[in-house]
Order: structure tokens, then C-alpha cells, then sequence
């Protein structure tokens, strides 16, 4: 195994020009304090390290993001210097065409996020009362994850509200509903209008509510 | 490995691992990687317990407190989550690839030989040169950071000779299913 000799020859070296002085020594070998990590400054919008948003899909936002926050290091990577740097290493016909790739890409990505935005004002959360016996009802909720609510979370929130039990189902279509024992469909309509604990952000247009018999009367 | 990688459906359960076991992966990472005990200690203190994380394919991820930190395919060689990598970035040998490889690395692509071999791309010299199958920290030219964790197919002195097709094989990158969970 050459690569594991290799491994240890390069640990010996990596240690030997590491000046830190050590407080313990298992061992024997010259032993590092543990290194501190790294402090890798990440974008607040794509996520990535921020020197890697040039590669990402929002560009412009993520310039602006680290405009706000960390000015030294947005005039290393986007200065006139640092752009002509980057001219440099590459031929002008190349460049040009990578900048419009971005520009496509970005334009893209908007074009995306606008249509999920879209779809999820238009989609519905459906409060349905189901019969179980004469009397007894139980209530499902469905359709609250395409507002980004943890569907765990929510019914959580509806057991200690209501103090009955509620779970996370997968109804016959294979989608996930919250099913709360009793009839509360009223009170979770209340509490999405309040927009009560994590139920943000859905307007109360979008909600209905239905009732469902059993089939046999 | 992680494209189309999504935790509510592939992933399909949590378990503590027992402490022997742990003993073993803690060994088992000390002598893959290049990594102080001391390191280690900091980045996994031995009072937490690890948690092993099943996915599809074979995969699992390691966690502590819900943050993957190392994964691994089969019984393969165990990885570093690119988080873990930029905050210590020596524990795997580097490589880097040119600036044009970027965009198509980015995208999940392996790593074809010529971005190792170009102007911009750099491998280890001849006498520290990598086997077939190792995992390395995958950089790129002009970049301070690690953009993706992958696994030569090649070794590197082959990989300076033939000088075509795929020569590193990429097991995450920056942007993709696994760097988009934060936390399991």
C-alpha cells in the first residue's frame, strides 16, 4: 500500500513544520495541539463559500449579500483588479461567453423560483371532517408542506393545542396529511388565519374546508 | 453519489452506534486520514456518540448532534463532508483542477485527466503520488477552498501519462444534495 506510506510521510512533514507548541505528548512523535478549523466565510445566499458564487445561480444577489457583510473580502473577488486577474488567465472570447452563461443561468434560476413562488400561493390546504362513527370525527390537514412547514412540527402543535392525538399520515395518494382526533376543523382554520406558532405564511384564501361522510349511511 | 439526493425519501433510518464500533471508525479514520487524534478529539469528542444515518445505495452518513461530519459507501474508504474539509482542510491529499473544469465540476461531473495536468491543475510530484482509489480534497486554480471531495481512478503518475478520460471520480461536491442538508 504505497499510498498509506505516503499518508504518514506527509503527516510527518505536515507536523514537523507546524510551530504551535504542544501540551501533550502520546506517544513519543512530535504531536500537534489540534488545530483550529479553518473559518470558511459562506454566502448567506447560494450557500456556497463565497468565492464559489461567481459559479452559482444568483450572482448578482449573492455580490450584493457580501457587499453587506464582509466589504474586504468583496473587493478581493470582485474588484476591477481581481476581474482583470481573472480576464487574464482566459481569452476574451471565452470570457464574454461565460459571462453570458452566467447571465442565462441566473435569469434562469429567477424564472424558477418565480414559478414555485407561484405554485405555492395557488396551492390549497384542505381542512377535511371525517366521519368516524355517528358522532365522533376526526380531521385531516392537508397540503401544508408546500407552504415549508414541518409537517411533525404542526401536528405537534395541534396535539397540545387540542390535547388530543395528531400524526403525520400518508393518505392513499401517498401524500402526507396530519390527522387530528376530533372535530377541530374550525379551530386549525382560526389558527391558520392567526397564523398561531409555525403556521406562517399561508393566506386564508387558499384554505378550505370539507366534510366527508362515510359512505354507508 | 449525492445527486437527486433527497432526506425525506432516501434515507431510511437513524441508529446510535455502539461504542465498539465507534472505537473501530475512530481508528479507521485516524489511519485514513491525515488527522490528529487532538483534531479528531475536537471535531468528534469521544463522549458523543456518533450517529449512523442509512441511506439508498449503501451510503451512510456519521452524524453528531444531527451534523453530518463523514460517509461512507459499502465499507470504502470513509469521506469528509466538504464542511468538515474546509475547516480542515490537510486531512485529505489535494489536488486541483483548472479554472475550466470548475463549472463542469460544480454540475457533478468526474474529473477528466487533462484538468489535472493543465497549466492550472496541480498533482502531487512523482514521489508522493497517489494510488488508484484514494480520496482526495479536490481544489481549483485561484480558489482558497475545496470544492469537492472525490476518489482517483488513476493513479496520479497514470493520470500524468495517459492524460485522458476520467482520473478522479467525484463523491460530492459544493452544491449538491449533501451539502444542501445542513442537519439530518
Amino acid at each position: 500500500m504505497p499510498a498509506k506510506k505516503n499518508r504518514d510521510k506527509g503527516d510527518k512533514s505536515a507536523t514537523a513544520a507546524d510551530p504551535i507548541p504542544t501540551t501533550s505528548e502520546p506517544e513519543g512523535i512530535p504531536p500537534p495541539e489540534s488545530r483550529p478549523p479553518v473559518q470558511v466565510l459562506y454566502c448567506g445566499v447560494c450557500t456556497f463559500p463565497v468565492e464559489y458564487c461567481e459559479f452559482g445561480s444568483s450572482l448578482t444577489r449573492c455580490k450584493e449579500w457580501l457587499q453587506e457583510h464582509d466589504l474586504e473580502r468583496f473587493n478581493k473577488y470582485y474588484s476591477e483588479e481581481a476581474l482583470h486577474a481573472k480576464i487574464g488567465t482566459l481569452s476574451l472570447e471565452a470570457q464574454s461567453k461565460l459571462e453570458q452563461d452566467t447571465a442565462k443561468k441566473e435569469a434562469k434560476a429567477e424564472a424558477k423560483a418565480d414559478a414555485a413562488l407561484k405554485k405555492k400561493m395557488a396551492s390549497q390546504v384542505t381542512i377535511k371532517r371525517i366521519e368516524r362513527n355517528k358522532r365522533k370525527h376526526v380531521t385531516s390537514v392537508h397540503g401544508l408542506e408546500a407552504f415549508g412547514i414541518d409537517l411533525k412540527k404542526a401536528a405537534k402543535q395541534f396535539a397540545s393545542k387540542f390535547a388530543t392525538g395528531a400524526s403525520v399520515t400518508k393518505n392513499p395518494q401517498g401524500q402526507e396529511e396530519i390527522v387530528v382526533q376530533g372535530d377541530v376543523s374550525d379551530e386549525i382554520f382560526e389558527m391558520i388565519e392567526g397564523e398561531v406558532g409555525i403556521l406562517k405564511g399561508i393566506p386564508a384564501d387558499n384554505v378550505e374546508i370539507v366534510e366527508e361522510k362515510t359512505k354507508k349511511n | 453519489m449525492f445527486k437527486k439526493f433527497q432526506s425525506s425519501t432516501d434515507i431510511s433510518g437513524q441508529t446510535p452506534v455502539k461504542s465498539s464500533v465507534q472505537r473501530s471508525i475512530r481508528s479507521a479514520v485516524l489511519e485514513q486520514w491525515k488527522i490528529e487524534p487532538e483534531t479528531l478529539e475536537a471535531v468528534w469528542p469521544k463522549k458523543e456518540g456518533l450517529v449512523l444515518v442509512k441511506c439508498r445505495e449503501h451510503i451512510s452518513i456519521y452524524t453528531i448532534h444531527g451534523e453530518p461530519i463523514f460517509f461512507q459507501h459499502f465499507d470504502g474508504p470513509i469521506y469528509p463532508t466538504l464542511r468538515l474539509l474546509h475547516k480542515y482542510p490537510y486531512i485529505l491529499p489535494m489536488v486541483r483542477v483548472d479554472r475550466g473544469a470548475i463549472r463542469f465540476l460544480l454540475a457533478g461531473a468526474h474529473m477528466m485527466c487533462p484538468g489535472f495536468t493543465s497549466k492550472g491543475g496541480y498533482l502531487p510530484p512523482a514521489e508522493e503520488g497517489l494510488a488508484a482509489g484514494v480520496p482526495v480534497a479536490i481544489h481549483a486554480e485561484g480558489k482558497e477552498h475545496a470544492v469537492g471531495v472525490g476518489i482517483t481512478k488513476l493513479g496520479t503518475e497514470e493520470i500524468k501519462r495517459v492524460n485522458k478520460g476520467v482520473g478522479v471520480e467525484i463523491v460530492t461536491y459544493v452544491g449538491d444534495d449533501l451539502w444542501a442538508i445542513q442537519s439530518l
